[in-house]
């Protein structure tokens, strides 16, 4: 059994991968544009929608439903994408189900596959295993194209190569992409042109894609898949044989639940009132793109998660990426340092979930990877609590590894993480490093990070909301 | 082996589940449906902001639109849907009609493509196509690089919520909202890559005229 990507093998844990990402400064800079112009536009986004708290709480509900009655609805979706013509797999882990695209792949005969950017496709290191089975596949997605370029790791859920500007992204063009344009500049377009040129004739050849998926619905058989640049519907309406690779966990029981996160997740993670393109398809339509769709179902822990009652909240996620463009710890780290395909708060609370195991150092480091801020909570659209996830799983790993004392680990964690240690103490005092997140309730720590919390918890701080603390502080 | 997988998944779910969980019910009291004053102007601001370019044409001024957008863009070769009306094939252009379904040769090399649309959304500027009056199958407006796209004002709702109610979940959808573009590169929107890099939409106040 392998669970494949989930966290990256060798990586150290997170104190000491954040220790090398802060010595970048470049790496700094670049994130610390990119987070925070997409938090001002973000906020934009949202205000404009006067009932976005509503569905927000809406979204949770929903996704609640669906943990809640997992099995029903993914029968639902089984027998409705078979009846249009789609076939269903099922896949325990992470082989499991490279095994079954690397099959399919074969058998429809083609040498390369055509890759839209998938989260779960990455976790199972479907590349890697499908190149190793002879079967390379190519990444179209801009960001995922510059990550596989330049041999590197994704940083970031919706844009992996966010922790390269746009003169460093010029360089690797000019370097790997051999019909690059000698005179190639940094602007935005003319890279993406780069890219266009670089992907047209694969597209317009390719026989077989994979693709992940946005969301599914249950009782129709939709399967959603959001995106910008239009290598999506190429993968999704060009070649013969579409194969789509999800956790199960990605359901909406109805079709009219679409309404609620077709708001949710544009708004939430590129700020656009709705990204530039949305295919919806069920099953197979003659005489309208692949002849063949296979849906590949894959567990790979999500099974485990879903079992502990704190934890499950998790699988709400739709990966918009908010927590991670909030989150003071990942604007100084980067994505690179959690080791792992998941980054940043919500990084920090599937990862080691999904992996299972929290006597891996690595994975049990993850859930210290955060001051409890509070403000992935105010931004996630489905309400997950990550804080309160992370104090449970802080909880798990003080358990499975005894002697491990949570405050020094913590601290080693943080201490240095943000920026100066006057700065960490009135992320303490303010934001509350232990403090309330959401409707006043304390959060504390379980024993015997109690004392711990219980220390900077008394007299319970005058609370600023984390986001004006953070606007002011960073100017 | 497929059907253990599918019984061992399902298996280990429920036995995830033993403490039954029984969430919230789910509550929709978001709005559906919002007052605007004028949907169809709040539609053509929305597209504009994407880059794209809105044109307002009056009734029996559409094949003028037409000829004149594609002149703008130098337009020569151009397809289109099977059922593309008529009057909307101006002179001095040649059609390409999708039938028989045209390779994705003859598909790349030409200029732009001419469609209707299903519905179009306020709020977020979208064009929703369902491959249904013409519009064709999808790839039809993916892969030239240019799309001129007809929208009734009789087509137009506000939210999400309408557009979705009025759609057929089973047929292939492409919600479109502005040209194609991407956010990869730090964070910042930019225009065109693989979808279609210009979108040009002529406005006419009911589908079908
Ligand atoms: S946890 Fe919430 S905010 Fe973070 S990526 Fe998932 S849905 Fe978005």
């Amino acid at each position: 059994m392998g669970t494949g990507g989930v966290t990256w093998l060798g990586t150290p844990a997170f104190p000491e991968a954040a220790r090398a990402a802060l010595s970048d400064t470049q790496l700094r800079a670049n994130l610390h544009k990119a987070t925070s112009t997409i938090r001002g536009k973000r906020a934009g986004a949202v205000a404009e929608l006067p009932d976005w708290e509503r569905l927000r709480r809406a979204g949770e509900a929903i996704k609640d439903d669906v943990l809640a009655q997992l099995d029903g609805y993914l029968e639902q979706l089984e027998a409705a994408v078979t009846a249009r013509g789609g076939v269903v797999h099922w896949a325990r882990d992470a082989d499991e189900a490279n095994a079954i695209v690397l099959r399919l792949a074969r058998e429809a005969g083609t040498d390369e596959v055509v890759k839209v950017k998938s989260l779960a496709t990455d976790e199972i290191e479907l590349n890697e295993a499908l190149a190793a089975g002879g079967v390379p596949a190519v990444e179209t997605d801009l960001a995922e194209l510059i990550v596989q370029l330049g041999r590197d790791r994704p940083s970031h859920l919706l844009v992996p190569a966010i922790h390269r500007n746009r003169a460093e992204i010029r360089d690797l063009f000019r370097r790997e992409m051999p019909d690059a344009p000698a005179d190639l500049s940094d602007e935005p377009r003319a890279l993406a042109e780069a890219a266009r040129a670089h992907l047209r004739r694969k597209f317009l050849s390719a026989r077989v894609a994979v693709s992940g998926a946005n969301f599914a619905v249950a009782d129709t058989g939709s399967i959603v898949v959001v995106e910008s640049e239009g290598n999506g519907r190429m993968c999704l309406t060009l070649p013969q044989t579409l194969i789509t690779v999800m956790g199960v966990e990605k359901l909406v029981p109805s079709w009219r639940d679409l309404e609620v996160f077709l708001q949710l997740l544009p708004r939430s993670s590129t700020a656009e009132r709705m990204n530039p393109y949305t295919s919806i398809w069920t099953g197979v339509t003659p005489g309208d793109g692949p002849r063949e769709f296979h849906l590949v179902l894959l567990d790979n822990g999500r099974t485990d998660t879903l079992a502990d009652a704190v934890g499950r909240q998790a699988l709400r996620c739709i990966r918009c990426s908010a927590c991670l463009n909030v989150c003071p710890v990942y604007e100084r780290t980067g994505g690179q340092a959690y080791g792992s395909v998941y980054p940043g708060p919500i990084g920090a609370i599937l990862s080691p979930q999904l992996l299972g195991d929290f006597h891996d150092e690595q994975a049990a480091s993850l859930p210290y990877a955060s001051s409890l801020c509070g403000a992935c909570f105010e931004v996630c659209p489905v309400r997950i609590d990550i804080p309160e996830v992370l104090v449970h799983l802080r909880g798990k790993a003080v358990e499975a590894k005894g002697s491990r004392s949570p405050e020094a680990l913590a601290m080693s964690a943080l201490g240095w993480v943000m920026a100066g240690p006057r700065r960490f103490e009135a992320a303490q005092r303010l934001g509350g490093l232990a403090g309330a997140v959401g409707g006043g309730t304390i959060h504390r720590l379980p024993w015997p990070g109690s004392k711990w919390t219980a220390a900077r918890d008394a007299p319970a701080p005058a609370r600023e909301p984390f986001r004006a603390w953070w606007r002011r502080t960073r100017g | 082996m497929a059907s253990g997988a599918r019984r061992e998944v399902l298996g280990r779910i429920r036995a995830a589940l033993a403490d039954r969980p029984s969430p919230e019910p789910v509550v929709r009291d978001y709005d559906t449906c919002r007052a605007v004053d004028d949907a169809v102007g709040l539609f053509a601001e929305r597209v504009a902001d994407y880059r794209a370019t809105v044109t307002w044409v009056g009734a029996g001024e559409l094949p003028a639109a037409i000829a004149a957008a594609l002149r703008a863009r130098s337009a020569r070769a151009m397809l289109g849907p099977p059922d593309l009306p008529g009057d909307w094939r101006v002179p001095d252009v040649e059609w390409h009609l999708d039938e028989p379904p045209l390779v994705v040769e003859r598909l790349d090399s030409c200029d732009g493509v001419l469609t209707g649309c299903a519905i179009a959304i306020s709020e977020t500027g979208t064009i929703v196509l369902d491959a249904g009056a013409t519009q064709g199958r999808r790839v039809l407006t993916l892969v030239p690089d240019y799309h001129l796209c007809v929208v009734g004002a009789d087509q137009v709702v506000v939210s999400v919520p309408e557009a979705l109610a009025r759609l057929d979940p089973v047929r292939p959808l492409t919600f479109i909202s502005g040209p194609s573009a991407t956010s990869d590169i730090e964070l910042d929107r930019v225009e065109g890559v693989h979808g279609p890099r210009t979108l040009d939409v002529l406005l006419v106040p009911t589908a079908g005229t």
